[in-house]
């Protein structure tokens, strides 16, 4: 497929692993923040083409494992409620409450819909004028332009029907969270591609700069992956430490500013809570106050909703690759994929699904037969459903 | 699907439970089992399987049930006979390359078919909803005595209900059937061994994405139709192949339906406690079907085919059947996509385009679209 296979070519990516050996003196850890990146590499099998001590972490960049517990709680309450068509992203479905899934929720009458674009909950709110129309609002700033895109329509077109929940969570803030992490590993970053096709990515200077940190933004092919190690492996070796750019046939230094527009006119920065890392200030978006009638947070009675984490769940460290899935107690028997208790079991991808479905019978010593079959490096996605 | 395997891990864990709950005191988050039905428990994953080993097979078991196979070969008076039966409840009704009738046909034919049989005789029983046009049904009943006339099988009995408006969707199909097994073989999912071929006979998701570009109201360049087709003529052609004094060169074959060419090898693998090795290179997908996966975000080797076969082969006729293979019209694409090892057991690994390598879980639920 042409503009794919390019990007999926064996010899290439064989060459841009030699160069990587030529270049590499010592172990490094990377790693990529970008969930879509994270399913790129599990997909792919791109870890088991690195070199011997350049090893990826899975950052937290997949929205659906950092939406907080408490937050689809919230979503659940509404999408139980009979007025209600509750819209979402594919991947949101299965993702656990504290009582049940979405799917859960369909199943006992809900009416839970995926839809792929938040745009088409006006066609379903002007087909369903006595009913409430929800989107639930999650993700990066990659998800922000098409959800503010939502408010800015309802409100021109006087669709009074639908709303939005909001759970939206932005990269830099998580990025200095994990740096400034006193057991942070992290030597290089893998940037996310699409949300500085957003929102450029100038905004990274600082970061790299203030922590000594190479951050290469990069796509999500093979080929671009690999490229984004080596260029990463490069300025590790050479003592550099700037922002870079892998994906430059998608996006440049300024990002698309008509969409950075959009996104300013509907939404404002807040403080937000991420599943498993707990709050970061400054970390999220919500709607401004003039959108407040699209705000489900106010159309529904769930601010009393308040849920705590389980304590037991280490899926937070998971997800900073601190932790490896055996290091839970829960793992295999109070947490299993059927009955996951943190995103990262939730996944057939995920860290603790992988390792549930590929290691549990092993020995702490046999684990060696896991790492051939599943490297660490590769046991810590952090993408929720890919298939 | 289910199988022993199974079973033992479920065993395993309620022991780790047991063991694990005094240290750890029970969980802040209720972990939920589900109380009712969700769309996942049909999908043909890993929640259909476990309806499978928790309700169907304690209330049913018996040794011709618990092979689990997609047929079940009973003995009558010496006679080998292969008996089977599917219920259709795809929607919309008509969709490119076919619709329900045909698929009933063809569906419940392959079944058998998976065995080495030869289809014989169906029974239909249809649950229609109040409203149906009865030109539609008539459209579906024509389009089944087409297929049935092509796959060479006789429907000789039925039965027709009526629900309410709103208690269906349109129409419901189940066909039962029943074949001869003829022929000298012995081909059951357990059957896999170290270094035989897997053979896949053509081009995987087309079905799958036919149904879902018609349901999304998607349009691609030119329609991608479903490979909906009866296959008992391939595998006899299969069966056919000279194999030099080999006997029972076919060991395993399934169609790669509900969960697609992923979850099916994965079935294979745990009923024969065999590892397997597969080359995304060689495996065949359109380029149209490729297309669509990267749009709604899916993988084609988890989604459904209703017109092709995988087949694993004793490795010194592989070459040969292939070749029979190729020169069968449901065959052309066919190729060798991967091999039997005894390495880990149980699991299926491939390696990728790139030259990585990659495990192939079952399907869980439903294929879902991704946020990013």
């Amino acid at each position: 497929m042409k503009y794919l296979d390019e990007y999926r070519d064996g010899d290439v990516a064989a060459r841009i692993v030699a160069g990587m050996r030529r270049i590499q003196t010592r172990p490094w850890v990377l790693m990529e923040v970008c969930g879509g990146q994270t399913h790129s590499i599990v997909k792919n099998g791109i870890d088991h083409l690195l070199p011997q001590g350049v090893e990826l972490v899975h950052g937290p960049g997949c929205p659906v494992c950092v939406t907080p517990l408490e937050m689809i709680d919230k979503a659940h309450a509404i999408a139980r409620r009979q007025d209600v068509i509750f819209c979402s992203f594919g991947d949101m479905l299965r993702v656990p409450g504290s009582d049940g899934d979405l799917f859960t929720i369909k199943s006992q009458g809900g009416d839970v819909r995926i839809v792929y674009s938040p745009l088409d909950c006006l066609k379903i709110a002007r087909a369903n004028p006595d009913k409430q129309v929800v989107f639930f609002a999650i993700g990066f700033e990659t998800t922000a332009p098409a959800n503010a895109m939502l408010a800015w329509r309802a409100r021109e077109e006087q669709v009074n029907n639908v709303s939005l929940l909001v759970s939206h969570v932005l990269v830099p803030p998580a990025l200095v969270a994990i740096l400034q992490s006193p057991d942070n590993r992290v030597q290089g970053f893998l940037g996310p591609g699409h949300v500085c096709a957003v929102m450029g990515y100038s905004e990274y200077d600082p970061i790299s700069a203030r922590f000594h940190v190479p951050i290469v933004v990069t796509g999500f092919e093979p080929i671009d992956i690999l490229h984004g190690v080596l260029m990463t492996l490069q300025q590790l070796e050479d003592g550099r430490a700037t922002v870079e750019n892998q994906y430059s046939r998608i996006l440049d230094r300024a990002g698309n500013l008509p969409a950075q527009k959009l996104i300013g006119k509907v939404f404002e920065v807040t403080d937000r809570k991420w599943r498993g890392i707990g709050s970061i200030p400054q970390s999220g978006y919500r709607l401004r106050a003039e959108f407040a009638r699209y705000d489900a947070e106010n159309i529904f009675d769930v601010a009393e909703i308040a849920t705590l984490e389980p304590e037991i769940c280490i899926s937070g460290e998971i997800l900073r690759g601190i932790k490896k899935p055996h290091d839970c107690p829960a793992f295999g028997t109070q947490c299993s994929p059927q009955h996951p208790m943190g995103a990262t079991m939730v996944s057939a991808e995920g860290a603790c699904a992988a390792y549930y479905a590929y290691g549990r019978h092993l020995s702490p010593q046999g684990i060696d037969m896991l790492h051939r079959i599943a490297p660490a490096s590769s046991a810590a996605p952090v993408h929720v459903e890919s298939r | 699907m289910a199988s022993a395997e199974n079973a033992a891990r479920g065993e395993g864990r309620k022991h780790e439970t047991a063991a694990a709950s005094p240290l750890f005191g029970s969980c802040p988050i209720p972990i939920f089992e589900h109380k009712q039905i969700v769309l996942g428990h049909g999908s043909g994953g890993k929640l259909t399987a476990e309806l499978i080993e928790k309700i169907f097979l304690p209330a049913f078991h018996n040794p011709t049930l618990d092979k689990l196979d997609d047929q079940a070969i009973v003995t009558l008076n010496g006679a080998r006979l292969a008996f089977t039966t599917d219920s259709f409840v795809v929607t919309p009704i008509f969709f490119p390359g076919g619709d329900i009738g045909r698929l009933a046909v063809h569906g419940t034919v392959n079944d058998l078919a998976m065995s080495g049989a030869r289809p014989l005789y169906l029974a239909a029983a249809f649950i229609l909803e109040e409203g149906l046009p009865v030109d539609d049904l008539r459209r579906v009943v024509e389009s089944m005595r087409a297929a049935a006339e092509d796959a060479g099988v006789q429907f000789v009995t039925g039965d027709t209900k009526v629900v309410n408006r709103g208690k269906g969707d349109k129409i419901f199909i189940t066909t039962t059937g029943i074949g001869a097994v003829e022929r000298d073989v012995n081909i059951s999912a357990n059957r896999a061994r170290p270094g035989d071929k897997i053979i896949l006979s053509g081009t995987i998701g087309d079905h799958g994405i036919a149904i879902m570009s018609q349901r999304e109201n998607l349009e691609f360049e030119g329609p991608i139709e479903s490979d909906c087709a009866s296959l008992h003529g391939l595998v006899a052609a299969m069966l056919d192949t000279p194999a030099d004094g080999t006997a029972n060169f076919v060991h395993c074959l399934r169609d790669p339906t509900r969960g697609g060419t992923a979850t099916t090898l994965n079935e294979i693998a745990k009923a024969s406690d065999v590892g397997m090795f597969l080359y995304e290179n060689r495996i065949p997908v359109r380029e149209s079907v490729r297309g669509a996966c990267e749009v709604l975000g899916l993988d084609p080797l988890y989604v459904a085919n209703e017109g092709k076969l995988l087949a694993v082969v004793a490795p010194e006729v592989a070459e040969a059947v292939l070749e029979q293979m190729r020169e069968h019209a449901l065959g052309k694409d066919s190729a060798i996509i991967g091999e039997v090892v005894a390495d880990h057991p149980g699991m299926v690994l491939m390696k990728t385009g790139i030259g990585g390598t990659r495990v192939l879980d079952v399907m869980f639920g439903e294929q879902l679209p991704r946020i990013c």
